[in-house]
């Protein structure tokens, strides 16, 4: 892991494997969604709604997955004050809180004709949603500070205490009544669900796995370049104040 | 024609199954538009930069 901490060959080994992470994306996104929405049957209990569960379950999956990479980028930022480390948390918060969104949007939409209502305050939804208030803190907070060093601190140390909240939301459903039903294939004794719905369900699981990396990568990458061009129009700004001070004229245009 | 009614109406759960893959791709969709956008846009700029000021591609880090 420690070869990929340098930013310049961070750099150069994402450009390279970029593109094609993310065609992947967009195949397995087209193959996923033709198998949720045409392939998949109807449930025997739950007719078409059903088909917001290949939305609704990866989201949630990946609310968690998202959170537990920016915990374990925030404690490697902490411990090794690696600069990339802080780059990597910080980025992937606003992916994660787009996931835990769709999740929390796509579970109304299929509590109410199921279930009735839109929402209940039981433990797997207020769960789930105080997630999605931990993502927004963090970015709050990490730009609350004017040194960024500091804001990345105060953040990392949010979202290693956030991490309480992930066996909460997964086990939610096994130690408090709940409206919501229980895990079907991460579970012990294998799946419970169907083959012809399991299928879908993994490959857009996968599809929005690859989909959050390609993401993360364009995400670090262009926070990497917008460092270097802070730190070029400071070093423009130094050379200013230079020739300034010496009463000469500056040479070339200076960025704004 | 008939078939694709059938289809849309998604056994009386079209208002809610297709909200639900509208805003999945809206919030998603959204959010890697917005990444790639800003990357092509700082991209655009460290190029405009360098271009400008040859002598510092190398010093700066």
């Amino acid at each position: 892991m420690n070869r990929f901490a340098n930013p310049t060959r961070f750099m150069r080994i994402s450009a390279a494997v970029l593109p094609a992470i993310g065609w992947l994306t967009a195949l397995l996104l087209v193959v996923g969604l033709v198998l949720a929405l045409f392939v998949a049957p109807p449930d025997y209990q739950q007719g078409e709604s059903v088909r917001i569960m290949f939305i609704h379950v990866p989201a949630a999956w990946m609310a968690l997955f998202v959170y537990a990479n920016l915990a374990l980028a925030s404690a490697a930022g902490l411990i090794w004050r690696h600069p990339l480390a802080e780059i990597a948390a910080q980025e992937a918060a606003p992916l994660g809180a787009a996931f835990t969104l769709v999740c929390l949007v796509t579970g109304s939409l299929w509590g109410q004709p199921m279930w009735g209502t839109w929402w209940v305050w039981d433990a797997r939804l207020t769960s789930v949603l105080v997630m999605f208030f931990l993502y927004l803190g963090y970015i709050a907070l990490v730009h609350a500070f004017d040194d960024p060093t500091r804001g990345a601190r105060a953040g990392a140390i949010l979202a290693m205490v956030g991490v309480v909240n992930l066996p909460i939301i997964k086990f939610s459903v096994d130690w408090w009544n709940t409206l919501h039903q229980p895990a079907s294939v991460f579970r012990l004794g294998g799946p419970t669900i169907v083959l012809s719905m399991l299928l879908p369900l993994l490959v857009m699981a996968i599809a929005f796995t690859i989909l959050f990396f390609w993401l993360w990568l364009v995400r670090i990458r262009s926070a990497i370049v917008a460092r270097k061009l802070r730190s070029l129009r400071l070093a423009g700004a130094d050379d200013f104040a230079q020739l300034d001070a010496s009463g000469g004229k500056p040479a070339g245009s200076y960025p704004s | 024609m008939e078939n694709l009614t059938h289809y849309f109406a998604m056994g009386g759960y079209a208002a809610f199954v297709w909200p639900a893959y509208a805003v999945a791709l809206i919030v998603l969709g959204g959010m890697a538009l917005q990444s790639l956008r800003a990357y092509w846009r700082n991209l655009r700029q460290l190029e405009t930069l360098q271009q400008e000021r040859p002598g510092r591609r190398r010093g700066a880090r």
